[in-house]
């Protein structure tokens, strides 16, 4: 019912514009969603591109295809660019999207903010990669080559790049703040009447507690780069020991930052899979309170641990001890949240669509991932895994599950007959699953085994006992970098057609989003809904 | 589907071969030959086998419920939400009770002795080695005896540049290994010039990074005379890859005779300053110390790779006066900048990493070679007064 007055209402709503500045100018959560999705989906394909540019270089020793300059350029962008460009703007984007429509809410509660906090993005990633441009040809120095972690003093002496990167970063924090607001304001405000915070859908508990972490650490982020600017140009020394500065203190500020960071990227993911997974097994989500206490005290836990990260650039033999029990500890919550979603399809009436495979998917990977940070928090133990490409393999397991397989595969199909009015094409979503599971595997487990064998990462060249290993590596990252163009496919399928969505798009689906018809129209909720005990 | 499975199959097969691929290496660290490596590598085993049957365990389970409790075979849902009843509880309470035990028990209690003996380099420790990093080459001090060196890559240019076959130990050759006894203490202290590296013997288990401006320790009793070798282990610039790390373990008699023969070279070289060179011995001492030091950022014609790396040929510094009319050194001149590097830059302080004989020549060689022609020949003794 409230479905035929919106679309009367639509029609006859002020004319927005249309063409380019519909875009420009739009505060309407579904277009800035899409944006900020569109915007990912570049981003990945250019961090991505990058990246296989590093594994062509690795598939054989010896340098051939790119200069050990260019390589750490490579390495550097790609980082930046997965997490900042790639793997958070999908967060939001499914926040922007989904997240009034789960809480029954109209619109986010700030939408000219919203604007703002989308189109900072573009700038900043222009930002980001220009530099590197230029370098390839032959102006200037080129892109940062700090690695992601910028670790002083490298990042003092480096080129210009440096400075774009910093400037760039300011953007993206800010970007990253503004929405993080808004996600807030929009969850106490703009609830449906009946629905408490202890009714609210996960969704948009994982939303809420990334966005306070979010609030909480990039700051701390843009504090620390602009302390770099001064150091590089206007004879500051943070960072300098020959001045009185310390090195040591970039890594500290850098990982108060970044630790926390895997979290802002795990949460949304840990809100948005047991939607799936009780979907697809047709039974209601298991221990839901179990589920957000535990993402709280992930969050919480996920600001005191950063020094994991610092074992070897050394500490005083308790703080080793504190980092290492506090590590630990993040494990006791993770184990209930796969407790929980496993609980959740056991003994349920499965059935296999892509948003559930991908959601399967995620839980096992991740797993894996969670499993081998265990024996990375042993402080002593811990030499022989930093710095190594264990630990690239370690923590792709955490990185890539969570924001590709999570918010860009399974969120993406699950909500894509919701978006676009169709049903995408079901082969295609398992190809595009098949090689993911496989391309993934196959570049990592390798990877584990290297580390395992000694090689350091952030090398363009290897001695020859990695030869092997390195080339099953690159092998498998080219299956995985065709996979995603199998994603492209789908999603530009489903959006220009194919077999019609039924409101209630899946059988198992619960929840406001699927009382409104698809696609959702403009405006969705003109007319409160009411938050009964049954939608959830 | 079935055109699925194709891809599927042999997808899974690769990762057969990845998963049992002992003979890549597989899942264990090279052999241990430290007390710190065989505590590192005993944890590590023990927690693979743990994380890997946790890992199947639960895997299986996984699978077994996506296979038997399938919509398509007519399953109906349970609709428990949470835990009633005993059974239940105790199938949420027991993964969680078994999960600290296995952190604070299994692994906490050996990490926690692990990181207390990582930590004590001080009690019993024989000998001291110094190790300061730089880019991109590793300098050794043992300071009770006096005998300092550096070591730097040999593997040649044209190996990897894949233009000639490459040798057995690529990468992880150096021109000077460090020596040192089996069956001793020994405390290492690093340090760095310039940015942070790390020193890492996979073969040691101990890595402590290398931080310009601070000291940090850690040891090691190498238990088996043999060479070990491994490689910078943190992003220091452009010639990380190339920062081999070479270490020659003997019985300690053969270790006193290797320190008494540096002893002697050092003094030579020591006496060598002293003397008047000619300007052909600057010349072609200096063109060796500018292939093995400078040639990696400036090029071997002196080219350079502007503007990170200047090139030095017609270069107004490497032209220009490098003492003024008092005999004091010039501020930013060429000595000045190869004594005392340019802060902020790649450019590092060679001071404590080149003799005065080779600082001599190789300033020397710069000014007189690409294309420069100003047929100084720099003394050492020249040098030595200006440090
Ligand atoms: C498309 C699949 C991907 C492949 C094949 C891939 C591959 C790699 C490789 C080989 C490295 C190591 C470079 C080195 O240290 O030598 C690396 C580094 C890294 N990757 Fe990925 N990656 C992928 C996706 C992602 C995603 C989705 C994220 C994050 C959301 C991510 C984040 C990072 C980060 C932070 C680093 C460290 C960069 C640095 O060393 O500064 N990657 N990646
Ligand atoms: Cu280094």
């Amino acid at each position: 019912m409230t479905a035929t007055t919106i679309e009367g209402h639509d029609s006859h709503h002020h004319g927005h514009p249309a063409g380019f500045t519909r875009w420009l100018v739009t505060t309407n959560h579904k277009d800035i969603g899409t944006m900020y999705l569109i915007f990912a989906f570049v981003m990945l394909l250019t961090g991505g591109a990058m990246i296989l540019m590093v594994r062509a270089e690795l598939f054989m020793p010896g340098l051939q295809v790119v200069k050990p300059e260019l390589f750490n350029q490579l390495i550097t962008l790609h980082g930046l660019i997965m997490v900042f460009g790639a793997a958070m703007p999908a967060a939001t984007g499914l926040a922007n999207w989904m997240l009034p429509m789960v809480i029954g809410a109209p619109d986010m509660a700030l939408p000219r903010l919203n604007n703002w906090s989308f189109w900072i993005l573009p700038p900043a990633a222009v930002l980001l990669v220009i530099p590197f441009i230029l370098g390839l040809a032959g102006v200037g120095t080129g892109g940062a080559d700090t690695g992601w972690t910028m670790y002083a003093p490298l990042s003092i002496q480096a080129g210009w790049g440096m400075d774009f990167t910093i400037f760039a970063v300011h953007m993206l924090g800010m970007s990253s703040i503004l929405a993080s607001i808004n996600v807030i304001v929009t969850i106490v405000n703009m609830r449906a009447p009946g629905m408490t915070m202890w009714k609210m859908p996960l969704f948009a508990w994982g939303f809420l507690l990334t966005a306070i972490l979010l609030i909480f650490i990039m700051p701390v982020l843009a504090g620390g780069v602009t302390m770099m600017l001064m150091d590089r140009h206007f004879g500051t020394h943070f960072f300098n020991a020959a001045g009185g500065g310390d090195p040591v203190l970039w890594q500290h500020i850098f990982w108060f930052m970044g630790h926390p960071e895997v979290y802002v990227l795990l949460l949304p993911i840990a809100g948005v899979v047991p939607h799936i997974i009780s979907c697809f097994s047709r039974k209601d989500t298991f221990g839901y309170k179990a589920q957000v206490w535990s993402m709280i005290a992930i969050a919480g836990l996920s600001i005191i641990v950063w020094a994991h990260h610092m074992f070897t650039s050394g500490m005083s033999t308790g703080g080793q001890l504190y980092f290492m029990y506090s590590t630990m500890l993040i494990s006791l919550p993770l184990a209930v949240l796969f407790y929980c979603w496993i609980s959740t399809f056991w003994r349920g009436s499965i059935s296999l669509e892509t948003p559930m495979l991908f959601a399967l998917g995620f839980v096992v990977f991740f797993g894996w991932g969670g499993l081998t940070g265990l024996v990375l928090a042993d402080a002593a133990a811990d030499a022989q895994y930093h710095n190594a490409y264990f630990l690239v393999a370690h923590f792709h397991y955490a990185l890539y599950p969570t924001p590709v397989m999570g918010a860009m595969a399974a969120a993406v199909y699950y909500w894509l007959p919701k978006w676009t009015g169709h049903m995408y094409n079901e082969s295609l979503g398992k190809l595009h699953f098949w090689l993911v599971a496989i391309g993934f595997n196959l570049t990592f487990i390798p990877q584990f085994m290297l580390g395992l064998a000694g090689m350091p990462r952030r090398i363009p060249d290897y001695a020859l006992q990695f030869s092997d290993l390195n080339m099953l590596s690159s092998i498998g990252a080219f299956i995985l970098g065709a996979s995603h163009l199998v994603f492209l496919l789908v999603v530009v399928q489903a959006a220009r057609g194919g077999k019609k969505a039924e409101s209630r798009a899946w059988e198992g689906a619960q929840g406001l989003e699927w009382t409104v018809p698809s696609p959702a129209p403009y405006h969705t909720f003109d007319e409160q809904p009411q938050f009964g005990a049954t939608t959830r | 589907m079935n055109r699925l499975r194709r891809p599927a199959t042999a997808g899974f097969a690769a990762l057969a071969a990845c998963l049992s691929a002992q003979a890549f290496g597989g899942w264990t660290l090279p052999e241990a030959v430290t007390p710190v490596a065989e505590d590192t590598a005993h944890v590590h085993n023990l927690f693979m086998l743990i994380a890997s049957t946790l890992f199947f365990v639960v895997l299986a389970l996984v699978l077994y419920s996506v296979f038997t409790h399938r919509k398509s075979k007519g399953y109906k849902a349970a609709t428990f939400t949470g835990p009633k009843g005993g059974k239940q509880v105790f199938f949420t309470l027991a993964p969680f009770a078994g999960l600290l035990f296995i952190d604070y028990v299994i692994f906490g209690i050996p990490a926690y002795h692990a990181v207390l003996a990582y930590e004590d380099t001080k009690t019993n420790a024989d000998m001291v080695v110094k190790v300061t990093g730089s880019q991109w080459k590793w300098q050794y001090e043992y300071p009770a005896d006096n005998v300092k060196f550096v070591s730097v890559l040999t593997t040649p240019q044209e190996q990897i540049h894949n233009q000639q076959p490459k040798g057995e130990n690529y990468l992880l050759e150096v021109d000077n290994a460090v020596v040192l006894p089996v069956g001793k203490k020994i405390r290492f202290i690093t340090t760095s010039t310039d940015v942070i590296h790390s020193w890492w013997v996979p073969a040691f288990g101990v890595k402590r990074d290398a931080i310009p401006g601070f000291l940090r320790e850690f040891w090691a009793t190498i238990e088996k005379p043999g060479i070990y070798r491994g490689q910078c282990a943190e992003l220091c610039g452009k010639d990380h890859g190339f920062m081999p790390v070479v270490v020659k373990a003997v019985p300690e008699e053969e270790f006193r005779k290797w320190i008494d023969e540096q002893k002697a070279v050092q003094v030579a070289a020591a006496e060598s300053a002293g003397k008047e060179w000619t300007k052909d011995e600057l010349m072609a001492h200096g063109k060796e110390v500018y292939e093995k030091t400078c040639a990696a950022c400036h090029k071997p014609d002196g080219s350079g790779m502007p503007p990170a790396f200047p090139a030095l040929a017609g270069s107004k510094i490497a032209t220009g006066p490098y003492v003024d009319s008092d005999g004091h050194l010039v501020k930013d001149g060429h000595l000045d900048r190869v004594l005392n590097g340019k802060t902020g830059t790649a450019m590092q302080a060679f001071r404590e990493t080149l003799s005065d004989a080779d600082i001599a020549s190789v300033v020397t060689y710069e000014r007189n070679s690409f294309g420069n022609k100003t047929g100084d020949a720099v003394q050492p003794a020249v040098v030595k007064k200006m440090r």
